[in-house]
């Protein structure tokens, strides 16, 4: 079975790739503090945000109606798909009717998470990823390893050649303007071609059914617009009440994501261009679960920005795949035991509990509480494994006991004083890299004991 | 008032230097201080694993010891934050609750109960300090660089009245060292990993110590020190605030 402790263990063999791994992403993070210290108000509209998102998450059902009526006025194709699998029928249907082979997709991790790529490929339908990170660890079938910057754990060398084997790019070329002009040529040609466009959806705007796509490299529009048919997928969180309130989220979205005042594009579409059509799903796929567990519902605030990977010591030294899930990093570890315990039961464990994630969130997402709340779960469900069990049971009647606790320090110190082999070994994970801690002769109690003469609190 | 001390049970077995420093510190500064002799774990080890159905008797036994006191000081931010968040006694609830309010990490119990702003203390080295998470951002100890707010640190403050001392900071001030508890074990290779990285900013800055007031962490960082043989020291900021003393 894949852990994240495992994975994490392979990503650490190459060390020198983690501290550039580590110090690339810290950059990011810099970025974003540099950001987010200028702006006087900036705690306030993390509040306001926060705000915005509780109120739209009690009353999500109206918001989804009022959301689908404008929609539907404004001439777009509304679908509705509970999970991954209807989601990708959908989407397929729509294909079919027109006869379409080659579609071309903006950057969208709800696709990744119900696996859209794999299943439109193996229906014979050529997709293309047109977000220049996405389109790289596309070529190396390879999933993204972070929501923002999906090839951020590749270096430009590995670029140039992934490059070389797909685009004929000069072998050992790793500059990356030369790199980007091939794959700029390489994605016009598809871009031209295309039949279908699919993009992700940013914002959703219930009072007047239009969405809002935000991309660097304005890929979701060059695809929107010149193909004939425009898909927007996006999961029901999405949804925000009001136009004004994009002011908030998007101010917020940016800065926190790359450093960024705002992204690049903040593509707003309304309806379709004449003579042309417009879709949009809107999926559940566990969200409405989440939503009535109290504890978690927090987690559907969520806008995808990241600052909580970038932030996340764990995460920068782990690597993305590590998480083997779409949504890696501190949020996909709270969001992927919804899905599936059993499978995502290591992720909420693969944290410090340090809270940096909590306090960096634009939406002030309570992180390494529900991390620690999913520890809870999981072990009571039993998803934690009996060695770990009959551990913290032992543990616990030791330390329930003061004369048992006493008995037991003072026999452990004796045994790592005189045979501190007993610790010192290989089995032993702490010692791997680490030495133990020098046992004393006797225990502060021992001291006080001796010291004070008239020992209170008997 | 009266001041009930809490050494977490690690302290106790493996580093009573840190218990010592700790209570003649407040015995200096005029505090009544009682050890209740009883006492073992907050609990904590098991609730972060997930088990805190298995914290009852922990829970009980805190209860007992402490529920006399006006306040309770340990010198550790991580067990103190376990028990302001997570202490419960189903037999006697409103106890839990006081101690909940009652219980103090060290170093705000010296700037916000005890108010000192002098210290017969000296420590005439280069110094690093190792800014713990459940301290920092659980008890907001100090600021953190994530979050829009002004800038202050306890425990540098009251670093900044021991003589001698050459306070370095490091460059990413609030990074977690990775002990994490059980993360220690379970997830060893990137445990060290961000303990390796820790403590190659204060080797940078060239400290012969590194302080802070958490000692699991600074367990860990000594660990992996010792292991590279490196001449860099571990001491409790306790041991530090108390150290015309002990010298
Ligand atoms: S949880 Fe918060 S910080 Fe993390 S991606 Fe979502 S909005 Fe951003």
């Amino acid at each position: 079975m894949i852990t994240h402790a495992k994975e994490a263990e392979k990503f650490n063999k190459d060390e020198a790739r983690v501290d550039w791994h580590d110090d690339t992403l810290w950059f990011v993070r810099q970025k974003r503090d540099r950001m987010a210290h200028n702006i006087p108000e900036w705690e306030q509209l993390r509040e306001k945000a926060s705000q915005i998102k509780n109120h739209t998450l009690s009353n999500l059902d109206q918001y989804l109606i009022q959301f689908e009526k404008h929609a539907l006025a404004n001439g777009v194709h509304v679908h509705w798909a509970a999970n991954a699998v209807e989601h990708n029928q959908i989407v397929f249907q729509i294909i079919q009717k027109h006869g379409f082979q080659k579609i071309v997709k903006s950057k969208s991790m709800l696709t990744e998470e119900c696996h859209l790529n794999e299943f439109l490929i193996s229906q014979g339908i050529e997709v293309i990823d047109t977000d220049l990170g996405e389109r790289i660890v596309q070529l190396r079938h390879e999933p993204p390893s972070h929501i923002v910057l999906p090839a951020i754990h590749l270096k430009k060398e590995d670029v140039g050649e992934t490059f070389h084997q797909h685009l004929g790019t000069e072998k050992g070329a790793k500059d990356p303007q030369y790199l980007t002009e091939a794959a700029r040529q390489h994605l016009r040609e598809k871009f031209i071609a295309a039949d279908l466009a699919l993009t992700g959806v940013n914002f959703a705007v219930a009072e007047t059914g239009g969405i809002v796509v935000c991309t660097n490299e304005g890929n979701a529009d060059m695809g929107a617009h010149l193909a004939n048919v425009h898909i927007a997928c996006m999961g029901i969180e999405k949804i925000i009440p009001r136009q004004a309130d994009l002011s908030v989220f998007l101010r917020l979205l940016a800065r926190s994501a790359t450093g960024q005042p705002i992204t690049t594009y903040s593509s707003h579409f309304l309806r379709p261009a004449p003579g042309k059509e417009m879709h949009i799903v809107l999926v559940d796929n566990g969200r409405t679960e989440q939503l009535a567990r109290a504890d978690f519902r927090n987690s559907l605030k969520c806008i995808r920005c990241a600052a909580c990977f970038n932030t996340c010591p764990v995460y920068r030294r782990s690597g993305g795949h590590s998480y083997h899930t779409a949504v890696a990093g501190p949020i996909g570890s709270i969001l992927a035991p919804n899905i599936d315990m059993r499978k995502y039961a290591d992720l909420p464990f693969a944290s410090t509990l340090c809270g940096s994630c909590s306090n960096v969130c634009p939406v002030k997402i309570d992180i390494h509480d529900q991390l620690w709340k999913w520890r809870q779960i999981l072990a009571q469900e039993g998803h934690t494994g009996t060695a770990k069990a009959t551990g913290m049971k032992l543990m616990s009647a030791v330390l329930s006991n003061p004369d048992i606790y006493r008995f037991a320090g003072s026999t452990g110190r004796w045994f790592l004083r005189h045979v501190p082999s007993l610790a010192s070994n290989s089995l032993n994970p702490w010692f791997k890299q680490r030495e133990m801690p020098e046992p004393p002769k006797e225990s502060f109690r021992d001291w006080y004991m001796k010291n004070r003469k008239k020992p209170k609190g008997e | 008032m009266k001041v009930g001390l809490f050494i977490p049970c690690y302290i106790d077995q493996f580093y009573p230097n840190v218990g010592i420093a700790t209570l003649e510190l407040l015995e200096k500064l005029g505090c009544n201080v009682a050890f209740p002799l009883n006492q073992t774990c907050c609990g904590q080890p098991m609730a972060n694993s997930g088990y805190s159905n298995l914290t009852k008797g922990c829970d009980a036994n805190f209860v007992s010891n402490f529920s006399e006191f006006d306040y309770i000081v340990a010198p550790s931010g991580s067990c103190v934050l376990h028990i302001k968040e997570h202490l419960k006694d189903a037999d006697h609830p409103e106890k839990a609750i006081q101690i909940r309010k009652r219980i103090f990490e060290l170093c705000e119990f010296l700037t916000d109960v005890l108010k000192i702003d002098n210290l017969p203390a000296s420590f005439p080295h280069r110094v690093g300090l190792h800014a713990s998470c459940h301290g920092q951002r659980g008890l907001h100890l100090s600021s953190m660089s994530e979050r829009n707010e002004p800038s202050f640190s306890k425990p540098g403050h009251l670093l900044s009245m021991v003589k001698g001392l050459d306070l370095v900071q490091a460059e990413r001030p609030d990074e977690c060292c990775g002990f994490g508890g059980t993360f220690c074990v379970f997830e060893e290779a990137v445990s060290v990993k961000m303990g390796k990285d820790r403590i190659g900013e204060h080797v940078q800055n060239q400290v012969e110590y590194i302080t802070g007031g958490d000692t699991s962490c600074l367990m860990h960082l000594e660990g992996i020190l010792k292991r590279q043989q490196s001449p860099i020291r571990i001491i409790h900021i306790a041991e530090i605030l108390n150290s015309s003393i002990s010298n």
